[in-house]
């Protein structure tokens, strides 16, 4: 299979939960993660006759501020419209959404230089959980609706098909969790539905100028699987077009255990969603001050701190986006920096050192602060320690919480600098190991850390 | 006034004397008591009411429509779909009354979630009116409107989205209020069309409209289509107006009205400018488009408010193999023929295909309407029909659906335009009694009250 002919055409609808105190239209608690069935809800969330949407305005401030990072055109005149169609898990039986009038339009997000437009941001509510009785819906016997979920604020995002392969499919998604944490409008956990991706993928021949029908694929729940998706359903319509075969327009899903797209529905299927304004909530003028009033609230963003870092702190564009992509380790970098003065040095450890241990032992168990890494820097730059012994010691502060004076005091890890101490020692361990001396003079240069660790061995006995 | 009422005291008790009497005496037992009377000897053969609350408390006894949710009462729309369904909150209509001391003395009938002109659509069957009970009592608020004029109770409420208040207490001869748009919550309120439901007071004098909306009106945070207006609906009542001048719309002698209807019509003008109100005939051709307009309109936000009654969370569930038959049978048997019909042409003209036809060219055309009203308040103060082209008609005299919807022709155009409109009676016809209506500027509301007012007072002595 020629890959390099073939080009997939890649387009994004993404949904995220915003991280509002109540849900999008009544005043229940919005954060239902793991709560019990049911409990977070009200007559207006669970559609009962006679209840009524009310907007929220955290709702509004939140899309805007995203929408607003997002190098959107908000809107002056937005409204809620409503989507029929029929599910348990959708009490109405519409959901309120923006169809007519999105609140923002025209943004970008520039993943590694490469500009993908967003086409539309607009505010909808969430529908509930369905349980099943059975293995899956086919063979319950019965299910259970959960309506926690019913009503919780979503922006969904729709970018223009600019995305040239699954990595960047990923890679966008990543970006986009960044920036939504930054903006702290969400968390942005795929792992816990707070964000969600359908990918829209049609795949370009170069050889003949041919595009293939759009695929729909849903149910992708992790960043990884953005792309492995993605990939697996490039390659599948690939194979369709070599053969010669047409590729059918159709909704698939993402299949977790398969690892493969399974068809879901077809064109032919495809809902009439009889949207029309929703009348319960009148249009809303979004006025320019407040727009601005909004703008002034948005923190520094990731492209912004990026470039910030590169020129104060010298970084490379590859070491300064390892810790802007986290706000947290970028917050972090930037406290330690604060006090070390030293941004090269700090940077060094947290690449190596402070990553690793990340990675081993899980970001949350790592308690070392920036006065830490002060005292560490100073145990070194005056000699005191060596820089090998400050990274056990850099280690052992970090797991504890001890402090690494305390360590070095505690295990007698201090350089020694009394040379006829030093002096003593060395004569005492090339008198004891003649063999070793024998080989080293030989020129086997690898014993040297032998003798260096066994005088440090004897200064501890000694001590 | 006598602690002792008998009955034929209470059925003639205002609310403004029946709340100077809980006042005189700070207890309504009897007033309760009055009510329930009569409700016991005179429903069985009017079926005014759904339901009889079983435990009213004390209060003022009032009459509500059965699409508005009191707690822990059943709320049905006169639905089987509801079957089984108590309302777990109270309509904020509903609250603002109990902190006024209101007795909710029982549930009042309707045509099925309010789609009709007598309550014939009913699942309850019809209301009969007080007057003839033969014929019915109008609709939807039919029950509410016998209710009152019947003196089951001192007051009543109703909905609007098309004229179910101002018709039914035309056909009664009572007075039927219908709001400006957004004066009254309709958080409680089972959705019709919620762009042009509205709930107003039926009541025995205008005054007592006025009196019941200083009590229901105002914004609420729980529907974001009211509006903060600081409104004294009593600011004008029995007090001398100015000279008005009146628009009576030309098309009040149009082909279609009864010939009796015109004849009062006339008369009621007559009155006006014996009273030296100016009174000018105004084409208004536009009102042929409304009904057109209204039945594009209103199904589509029907077939929409509508879908929660899918046997999923209340009322009816006709348990079924697959969820797509479970949907199909709950509903195809717990609407009625009417409701069905509407849900249907809805979801018709909301459909992909045709929304540019239909609905978005409905939106236009009422906008057109709205304009028209606009034009003509520029330069009358008010604007005047007959609030029915009929006197109530016979209980299944009626048999086509497009006879029905044109029985709306001139109380439709309020809904579409939001504007305030009141039916006062004006005298009868063989014992029938002629509501004439008056419509007004959006929020003339209190104005209109006023001048309503001042007409009804002239045309007792």
């Amino acid at each position: 299979m020629d890959l390099f002919r073939y080009r997939p055409v890649i387009g994004l609808e993404i949904h995220v939960q915003l991280n509002t105190k109540t849900k999008a239209f009544c005043n229940c608690s919005a954060d239902v993660f793991e709560m019990e069935p049911n409990t977070s809800i009200c007559p207006v969330c669970t559609g009962q006759p006679g209840a009524l949407p009310v907007p929220s305005q955290e709702m509004y401030e939140l899309g805007i501020k995203l929408a607003l990072a997002l190098n959107c055109k908000i809107n002056e005149y937005t409204r809620f419209d409503r989507k029929n169609y029929f599910y348990p898990d959708l009490p109405k039986g519409y959901q309120i959404t923006q169809f007519f009038y999105p609140v923002a339009e025209h943004g970008y997000l520039d993943v590694n230089g490469k500009i993908v437009r967003i086409r539309r941001i607009h505010l909808e509510e969430d529908a509930g959980k369905l349980l099943h009785s059975g293995e899956n819906i086919t063979e319950a016997d019965y299910s259970l609706v959960d309506m926690n979920r019913c009503g919780i604020p979503l922006t969904e995002i729709v970018t223009e098909p600019d995305i040239e392969s699954p990595e960047q499919a990923r890679l966008f998604m990543e970006k986009l969790r960044t920036l939504l944490r930054y903006l702290g409008v969400s968390s942005g956990d795929m792992e816990k539905g707070a964000m969600r991706c359908d990918a829209n993928i049609s795949v370009l021949d170069t050889k003949t100028g041919k595009q293939s029908n759009k695929v729909e694929v849903k149910n992708i729940n992790s960043f990884k699987f953005v792309e492995k998706a993605l990939e697996y359903e490039f390659e599948r319509i690939v194979s369709l077009m070599e053969e010669g075969k047409e590729v059918e327009r159709e909704t698939r899903g993402w299949n977790l255990n398969t690892k493969t797209t399974v068809s879901m529905r077809s064109k032919e299927e495809a809902h009439d969603y009889r949207y029309f304004p929703e009348p319960d909530i009148p249009p809303v003028l979004i006025k320019s001050e407040y727009i601005q009033k909004i703008k002034k609230t948005l923190p520094e963003l990731p492209d912004e701190r990026l470039k910030r870092f590169m020129e104060k702190y010298n970084l490379s564009e590859k070491d300064a986006w390892t810790f802007v992509e986290d706000k947290e380790i970028a917050d972090f970098y930037e406290k330690v920096v604060e006090n070390t003065n030293d941004p090269k040095e700090t940077a060094n450890w947290f690449l190596t050192e402070l990553f690793r241990l990340y990675t081993e032992h899980g970001k949350e168990n790592i308690k070392i602060t920036e006065k830490d890494f002060v005292e560490l820097f100073d145990l070194m730059k005056s000699g005191v320690i060596s820089r090998n012994i400050a990274k056990s010691i850099f280690e052992e502060s970090a797991l504890t919480g001890k402090k690494p004076k305390l360590i070095v005091e505690e295990k007698g890890l201090k350089q020694v600098d009394d040379y006829e101490l030093i002096e003593q020692i060395a004569k005492k361990v090339i008198e004891s190991n003649p063999q070793q001396v024998e080989t080293f003079r030989k020129g086997k240069e690898g014993l040297f850390s032998f003798f260096g660790w066994t005088g440090h061995e004897r200064n501890k006995r000694q001590s | 006034m006598e602690r002792s009422l008998d009955k034929q005291l209470f059925k003639k008790l205002t609310l403004k004397d029946a709340m100077k009497y809980v006042q005189m005496y700070h207890d309504s037992d009897e007033l309760v008591q009055r009510s329930l009377e009569i409700i016991n000897e005179e429903d069985k053969v009017l079926n005014a009411f759904i339901s009889v609350n079983k435990q009213p408390g004390s209060g003022i006894p009032i009459g509500i429509k059965d699409n508005i949710n009191v707690k822990g009462l059943e709320t049905t729309c006169a639905s089987k779909i509801l079957k089984g369904f108590i309302a777990p909150f109270d309509a904020t209509v509903i609250k603002k009354l109990r902190d006024h001391n209101f007795s909710f003395i029982g549930k009042t009938n309707l045509d099925e979630f309010a789609m009709g002109v007598s309550t014939e659509y009913s699942v309850f069957g019809p209301t009969k009116n007080p007057h003839d009970v033969e014929r019915v009592a109008g609709g939807s608020s039919g029950g509410s409107a016998a209710a009152v004029a019947s003196g089951e109770v001192i007051a009543a409420l109703g909905s609007d989205t098309g004229g179910s208040i101002r018709q039914p207490a035309a056909f009664c001869g009572v007075v039927g209020f219908k709001p400006t748009y957004g004066l009254v919550s309709r958080y409680g309120l089972v959705a019709f069309a919620s762009s042009l439901d509205q709930i107003g007071p039926i009541t025995k004098t205008v005054e007592d409209s006025a009196i019941l909306m200083n009590i229901i009106a105002g914004k609420d945070e729980n529907d974001s289509t009211t509006v903060d207006r600081k409104i004294d609906f009593t600011e004008f009542i029995n007090k001398d107006l100015p000279k008005m001048k009146i628009a009576v719309a030309k098309q009040s002698f149009s082909e279609g009205v009864e010939e009796g209807i015109k004849n009062k019509t006339e008369e009621f003008m007559e009155l006006l400018r014996k009273l030296g109100h100016t009174v000018d005939i105004v084409n208004m051709d536009e009102i042929k488009y409304s009904i057109a307009t209204y039945y594009i309109i209103a199904p589509a936000e029907v077939s929409s408010n509508l879908s929660r009654f899918d046997g999923v969370k209340y009322g009816l569930r006709i348990s079924s193999d697959s969820l797509s038959q479970m949907y199909e049978k709950t509903r195809g048997y717990g609407f009625g023929e009417e409701v069905r019909r509407r849900i249907l042409i809805g979801t018709f003209t909301l459909s992909a295909a045709y929304y540019d036809a239909y609905f978005e060219k409905a939106q236009k055309v009422r906008r057109v309407i709205s304009n028209k009203f606009s034009e003509v308040f520029e330069n009358y103060d008010f604007i005047v029909t007959p609030t029915s082209p009929t006197v109530a008609f016979k209980i299944g005299s009626v048999s086509e659906p497009l006879v029905y919807y044109m029985m709306d022709i001139f109380t439709i155009p309020a809904n579409l335009a939001g504007l305030p409109a009141i039916s006062i009676p004006f005298d009868q016809i063989n014992g029938l009694p002629v509501g004439i209506q008056i419509i007004g500027p959006r929020f003339s509301d209190a104005k209109l009250l006023g001048f309503a007012d001042h007409i009804e007072r002239k045309i007792k002595i």
